[in-house]
Order: C-alpha cells, then structure tokens, then sequence
C-alpha cells in the first residue's frame, strides 16, 4: 500500500500513528522511528521486558523445498544441512565475495522461507528469480518481532506452543483461525520471536501484545542501537557489495560443509576469495571500537592509529550511543591485526578521541539455546 | 526582560549584564534523548554564528551558536555528566552564559508568541 508520499505503508500504519509514534521514510517505507517512550527508554524496556518491532517493511520469500542446491549455488552456507524447522543466518555474495544482502533461512518442510532486508528486497528478489526456480514473493503478510526476556511469557498467553520453541526454531501456530509463522530469533541480542502474521490479523495480534504489561512498541531507532551493542552488521552500512563475509567477521556463518575440503565446497559467487580468506585471513575486518570519552564515533568517523599526524587507517561503519552499557560505541572497518584493547584515536569534529578496540558483541546476548 | 528565542531554536534569558543560553523544548524534542553535550572554555571570545558547544542525542550530533557576539563566562558543569537534563528541563538545563557588547540586541530576537508561529 502506498501512501500520496509515495512511502509503502505497513498494514500497522494507523496503530503506529495511533500510538504516537514519529513516522521516517526507512527504505522507502512509512516506519516509526520511535514511541513518545523514546529511543533511549525503548532501548532498556526491551533489554528488560518485551519490545514489540513492526517489521513488516522486510521481504518475505518462499522457495520450493526443491531449490535447496539453487540458493546454495548463491550463499556460502549450508542449506542442504539445514533441519526441518530450522532456521540460519545467510548472505548473498558476488562474484567478487562481497555481500550483496544479509538475510534468514528457514527449512520449513515443504518449502524453505527467507527474510530478506527492505532495502535490498527488490533486487534480492530479482537475483533470486534469475537463479532459482519458483520463487514466491509473499504477499498480505506482515513481520512482528518481539523481543526481550519477557517475549516468552507474552507470546505464550496468545500462542502457548512458543515457549517449547528453541533459539533459531521455526514452527507454525494458528491463532484466531490465522496461520503465523513463527521463528525464535531477532535482532535485538534478546531472547525473542519474528512472527510473520496475515494482515487481516495483524492489527488485532499486535493490540492483544501491547495489551500486556511486558509489552510496549519499539521504533527502529532503539532497533539500530540494541542491534549495535548485540555486534550485528547492518546491511548498507557495516556490510555491503565491498565487503566479504570473513572481513565482515560473519565466517561463523560459514559451516564446515561448504569450507576447503568440506562436502560441497566452494559454488558459490566469490568462492575463490571467500574460500582463501577462511584460510589465511582477510586485512581488515570489521572491529568494534569503544570511545573512551562520552562523545558518540558515528558512521564515517576516521580512524587513526596515532593522537597526531598519519593517515588514517579505517573508518567506523556504525557508531552511537549504547543505552545499556551506558557509553558510545562503534564498529570500524580497521587492519585485522588490531586486537582487544589497543588504543586508536577517532577524529570527531577535528579532534583524535582515543578508543579501545573492543571485543563484539558490546553487551551480552541472551538466547534459549 | 522575557526570554527570548532564536531561529537556531535557542532561549536567552538577561541574568543582570549577562546572557543565558540554552535550547528550547521543541528543539529537545527534535533531538530525542540527549546523551553527549560538550561546553565551550570559559573566557573564549566568539563571534555571533560561531560554533560553540556540541550537543549529542541518540540520533545526531548538532551544534550551539553563539547567538550573539562576546564572552563566554560561565558554563553550566551538570550537563557533561548528566545530559539528560536538557530533555528533562530544558529551559533549567542552561549551557552558558555570556557577557555581551551590546545587551539590548537580545531584543532582535524571537517573542515566546513569534518563537511558537515559528515552530507552527
């Protein structure tokens, strides 16, 4: 649906605005930025209650069960090994190894379902219909997630079946005579779930959360800065068509099978690259970086190895303010030698800032494994 | 003398032969939850339109002019260590204060009612 913007609208515009939420462009959608809570309050009550995120601005597409080795032919991962309702971080590379979109996996049975970002849904979707047989763009559904240490004791009041589900499981639930689609995963660093709801349903399921005590909506700002101190890249700023995964520090999502000598090594775009780095490393590597002063390092920020003079030798790709560790921090693509606690200077209006190299991600993650 | 409000969404308010500033409710609101703020050395001289002190919320960095030419003589040490000050009170939450050539030019700038046609 698009408004005389000309901006998409999620089918929870009207309970957006209804809530008082601030209305942004984000990807060409209508999104709310924030909640009159605020950034900074939405932050901590996710970290400490349940956060509801209106996602629905991100692509939703199914594959046949049968395009298993297609979408491998396009990601550096093992989907063959993926178990039946299970789910796995994934990437598109090109052929030069750098990341085309981030996105999620889920063997569902029948059918393999990806979440794909806003930003990049409509040339995803057209790499995967040049690559992949059959592939369903899904239409009239929306994406909750909810996320935070109380989503279990929420989620369960309208979907009991929820609380048996483990981090990275997907399964399908019916509620109200709807079919949601329901994976236990986020992007928070919370514990949490991503619900994928008809939007005939979607208003009334995402009033009967709100409704709840643990439950207030979250904007996509405190989304960018619990994202950043979970150490997640976001797409278009800390990853993108420049940067391989092992610079990206996403070689964890590159299992054994697809590794130098593993069952199906290699095929996909920038196999050579990505298959070399894994084996000898890549020169920079995206760095965490904490501030040692109250000033935020945002994207763009030079980085240097001295206080005065030199040139600089990376730059921070995501930077800000971390509510819940309580001071500013930053992801840098910085020389892959560095490591924790060396000592770098950011250049804020002119002036070198020190920084610590700092080990991601900033605070802990807090799955149900 | 009332106080008084400039385009840059900053209040002045006369405090005997000085200038206090600070920045308006609307313009906290704008910025959302302030979380950086850094003042400018007591006893700098600045020109009207300088930059003189920095303010950070959890979207963005913006800047503090000098709304007036002159000295500044004060600074109020609570924010660097509690920023969130300026969303609480805003117009308690002061930044500086300024010994000014020429004090009747505060009366240029915006009345309360001009300053609310202004943010509509």
């Amino acid at each position: 649906m698009a408004g005389d913007t000309g901006l998409k609208r999620t089918a929870l515009c009207n309970l957006h605005v209804e809530l008082g939420a601030k209305m942004v462009p984000f990807a060409g959608w209508d999104m709310p930025v924030q909640y009159p809570m605020g950034v900074l309050k939405e932050h901590l009550h996710t970290r400490a209650a349940a956060g509801l995120f209106d996602v629905s601005h991100m692509g939703q597409v199914i594959l046949p069960i049968e395009a298993v080795a297609a979408l491998e032919a396009l990601v550096p991962v093992d989907i063959a090994g993926l178990g039946l309702n299970r789910q796995r971080y994934a990437m598109f590379t090109n052929d030069a190894g750098g990341i085309l979109d981030d996105l999620m996996v889920a063997n569902r049975g029948d059918h393999l379902f990806l979440v794909v970002n806003a930003g990049c849904a409509e040339a995803d979707i057209a790499h995967l219909r040049a690559h992949v047989p059959g592939v369903i763009v899904v239409e009239g559904r929306g994406l909750l997630a909810l996320q935070g240490p109380q989503a279990e004791t929420a989620l369960a009041r309208l979907i009991p079946g929820v609380a048996a589900m483990r981090f990275m499981d997907t399964a399908s639930f019916i509620w109200e005579g709807a079919d949601l689609w329901v994976s236990r995963s986020g992007y928070t660093g919370e514990d949490g779930f991503e619900i994928s709801v008809p939007e005939g349903v979607i208003e009334g399921f995402a009033r009967a959360l709100l409704a709840m005590p643990e439950v207030a909506p979250i904007g996509l700002g405190a989304r960018d800065s619990l994202r950043l101190e979970a150490g997640m890249p976001l797409y278009g700023h800390d990853i993108d068509t420049e940067t391989s995964p092992v610079e990206a520090g996403l070689a964890w999502a590159i299992q054994k099978a697809r590794r130098t000598g593993g069952a199906r090594e290699g095929g996909f775009p920038g196999a050579d690259r990505i298959l070399r780095e894994l084996t000898e490393g890549a020169a920079r590597k995206r760095i965490g970086l904490r501030p040692e002063g109250r000033a935020p390092m945002r994207e763009g920020v030079e980085i240097y190895a001295e206080a005065t003079g030199g040139s600089p030798i990376g730059r921070v790709t995501s930077g800000g303010f971390g509510p819940s560790i309580d001071g500013p921090m930053a992801m840098a693509c910085l020389p892959a030698d560095l490591a924790p606690g060396a000592l770098v200077y950011g250049e804020v209006r002119g002036k070198r800032l020190p920084a610590r190299v700092s080990d991601l991600p900033f605070h802990p993650t807090s799955y149900k494994r | 003398m009332a106080i008084r409000y400039t385009p840059e969404h900053e209040w002045l308010r006369v405090e005997g032969d000085l200038v206090v500033v600070g920045i308006t409710e609307h313009a906290s609101e704008q910025l959302g939850d302030v979380v950086f703020v850094e003042l400018p050395e007591v006893g700098r001289k600045v020109e009207k339109g300088d930059e003189v002190s920095v303010i950070e919320s959890v979207k963005a960095a913006s800047d503090i002019l000098a709304p007036l030419a002159g000295e500044i003589v004060e600074v109020n040490e609570a924010l660097p260590d509690t920023p969130a000050l300026v969303n609480e009170k805003p117009m308690d939450a002061w930044f500086f204060k300024m010994k000014v050539a020429d004090l009747a030019a505060v009366e240029d700038y915006m009345s309360a009612g001009a300053y609310e046609d202004f943010i509509g």
